[in-house]
């Protein structure tokens, strides 16, 4: 930033960066036409953006502090999507009963029994398949590579490869009409889990002791061990964090979309690179950031040419990295 | 490896003797390719030994990128199906002429070249890592436009088309005196022996120009990058240039190896070509035949290709005895083989990151 020009100047007044993702709302209204076609796009791409923020900030977290890039990432989002609609399933009774209680305990049991499986399969994975292979990005490309292949298959062979329906708990079910704007109560309800993931990641890693080692080994990993910090094991709980987080937006997102196959956690995860890349690694506010653009530019395309919305990311993607090669908040540039 | 590893490594007796069994076998498998028509007169074994020609050189060009200069891609299936869709819709569209297989194939193999410019400006400056993942990506992305633009690519289903008249059956090569076609060994010299010998000597041509280049400076200069960028840089080698430049290579003969399949196919799908299942592939020859060694390609791709028949028929059997166990025989389905491969894959990089030829040859380990 040597020389601040003008329109940079104007740009950097109303917030940068983070002012993106209304930028592209309101480029979009134009183009949409209509008020409330344009709400319900808009609730649609920020609740899919929050759910993608899910899955992406373990992944952006694990790269950013320990230099690894875990492609078996996806495996984590399919077993959570997975086991989510096993246990909704399983407890068809509470999800189709009549009672709000019911219904969220049986959410809150399939979503609590995906996150238990991703820390626990976590732990595992990083016990098992990335720790020897610490500090060797090839091998660790590889490695997590053959391991997204046998998850994959395992899912396959578990749960089959046809389609699986996800029971939705009748309280979630159904739209909410004010005037002429349907928004989809499911909606409102992953935009809100994901906002108070993002606020509880972000009061951990900015208050607690913890954060500030996290955040710590981000920058430095070298200088913190030589302070006498194990950041080994700080690592193996960010790790557990992330990967339970990728499983929790994997149910998330199954019950989304109402129907899943083993190819779903593949398919996001191409978002949630993407996001990654657009964001920046490392940070949790450059996921949420790049979230939000794919999932509002996604919905936005997805409407105007409805060819083009999977190109769409992957032009946003191009043209951000050509504008900040880093992405647009990185923790670090490495 | 220690220095004087390395010095003493050409003199002493189990290197040199390992090195004479890489180069037997992958003579042996070269003999088997150029006289496969001969040997396997079954049109199943046809199609796997021509599979196997175009899937060395694919596993080539991979592994001269990530095996000799470090960039990890999964955009390869990309580039070949680009120049398999170029060809395919030549032929489709204005008839089956060398001269669509040339104009379709030529323009398809120049986009993939451009593409590749492209993405290599665009990504390799800033992280290696990241561009495994823009080219993951890419690649996505080219997969759901094909999908999409149906009317163009045929869509899911692909294209189907005829190949030029000189590979027809009914085309008679050679003569025999009584005006038939001439038989040799009980083959006949008809349009079928010449569509495998055109894919054969294609992939011939490839995979030697492939092993010029790393045997040229420019291959040195690619080793130099792979084992310290910094160190390149500091000489005085222009990193991302080199990167790129290779980048394209790959990305041209995987194109050009596409052309050759798409002619020798005579269908193009996006499962024949572009899925992720046949980079996975690739990336599981390269590695079980030896990152860093261009022989790997050749035993890797052999070996996999043979194994994909034999894997499914012997997992079929062991489903079979076991199917009063619960789970067991899901997992011993042969749709689940790529499960036992990629344990297989995960053991492998862990212990013998070298790979066959790698670990014989005792050389391109990486650590």
């Amino acid at each position: 930033m040597a020389l601040p020009a003008k329109p940079a100047d104007w740009f950097d007044r109303i917030g940068g960066v983070n002012a993106l993702p209304v930028l592209l709302m309101i480029i979009a209204l134009p183009l949409v036409g209509s008020t409330s076609t344009w709400v319900t796009l808009t609730v649609a791409g920020l609740a899919m953006g929050m759910m993608i923020f899910l899955m992406a900030s373990g992944l952006s977290l694990v790269f950013g502090l320990m230099d690894v890039l875990n492609f078996g990432h996806s495996a984590f989002i399919s077993f959570g999507a997975f086991i989510g609609a096993s246990v909704l399933a399983a407890l068809a009774a509470w999800v189709g009963a009549d009672s709000a209680i019911l219904n969220f305990l049986a959410l809150f049991a399939a979503i609590g029994a995906a996150t238990t499986f991703g820390l626990i399969a976590g732990l595992f994975f990083e016990r098992v398949i990335i720790k020897p292979v610490y500090g060797d990005h090839l091998r660790q490309i590889l490695i997590t590579i053959g391991a997204l292949i046998v998850s994959e298959q395992i899912v396959l062979a578990i749960w089959g490869g046809n389609p699986v329906a996800v029971p939705r708990p009748a309280i979630l079910d159904g739209s909410w009409i004010i005037g002429d704007i349907a928004i989809e109560i499911y909606r409102i309800f992953a935009f809100f889990l994901g906002l108070a993931v993002f606020i509880a990641l972000k009061l951990v890693l900015n208050r607690t002791r913890l954060g500030l080692l996290i955040r710590a080994g981000v920058e430095n990993r070298e200088m913190v061990e030589a302070l006498g910090f194990k950041i080994e094991r700080v690592f193996v709980l960010v790790f557990m964090v992330g990967s339970a987080l990728a499983a929790m937006g994997g149910a998330m997102w199954g019950g989304y979309q109402g129907l899943i196959t083993g190819a779903l956690g593949g398919e996001v995860m191409i978002l949630v690179f993407i996001v990654v890349i657009i964001g920046g690694l490392g940070s949790i506010e450059g996921s949420l950031l790049g979230a939000l653009l794919v999932g509002l530019l996604g919905n936005y395309v997805a409407f105007i040419f409805p060819k083009l919305s999977l190109a769409s990311n992957m032009l946003l993607m191009m043209a951000i990295l050509l504008w900040r090669p880093w992405g647009l908040r990185p923790a670090l540039k490495r | 490896m220690t220095d004087s590893e390395l010095i003493s490594a050409p003199a002493s007796d189990p290197v040199r003797k390992g090195r004479m069994v890489v180069y037997a076998i992958a003579l042996v498998i070269a003999l088997a390719l150029a006289f496969a028509p001969f040997l396997f007169q079954d049109v199943r074994s046809g199609q796997v030994a021509a599979r196997i020609c175009i899937f060395i050189v694919l596993a080539a060009s991979y592994d001269l990128l990530i095996g000799y200069t470090g960039i990890v891609s999964f955009a390869h299936t990309m580039f070949f199906g680009m120049g398999a869709y170029g060809a395919a819709i030549a032929l489709k569209n204005s008839g089956a002429h060398w001269s669509s297989v040339i104009a379709g194939g030529g323009l398809g193999v120049l986009c993939a070249a451009v593409l590749a410019v492209l993405i290599g400006i665009l990504s390799l400056r800033v992280k290696a890592i990241f561009f495994a993942m823009v080219t993951l990506a890419a690649a996505s992305v080219m997969l759901v436009l094909v999908s999409q633009f149906s009317d163009f690519t045929g869509g899911e289903d692909g294209i189907v088309y005829s190949s030029p008249n000189l590979f027809k059956p009914a085309t008679k090569l050679l003569l025999g005196d009584d005006g038939k076609v001439l038989k040799i060994m009980g083959v006949s010299m008809d349009g079928k022996i010449a569509a495998y010998y055109f894919v054969f000597l294609s992939c011939l041509v490839l995979y030697w120009f492939l092993a010029r280049i790393v045997r040229s400076p420019l291959g040195t200069v690619l080793e130099a990058i792979r084992e310290n960028e910094m160190r390149a840089e500091a000489i005085g080698y222009r990193v991302v240039a080199y990167r790129t430049a290779v980048f394209m290579i790959a990305a041209i003969v995987a194109a050009l190896a596409g052309v050759v399949w798409a002619v020798w196919l005579k269908y193009t799908g996006p499962e024949s070509t572009l899925s992720f299942a046949i980079m996975i592939d690739i990336l599981l020859m390269v590695v079980i035949g030896g990152m860093g060694t261009m022989v790997g390609a050749v035993i890797g791709a052999t070996l996999m290709s043979i194994a994909q028949f034999f894997l499914k028929d012997l997992m079929e059997a062991a489903a079979g005895a076991t199917s009063f166990l619960p789970l067991v025989p899901n997992l011993l389905n042969p749709d689940r083989w790529l499960l036992w491969l990629g344990i297989l894959f995960i053991l492998l990089v862990y212990f013998f990151p070298a790979g066959i030829a790698g670990t014989l040859m005792k050389k391109g380990a990486h650590k």
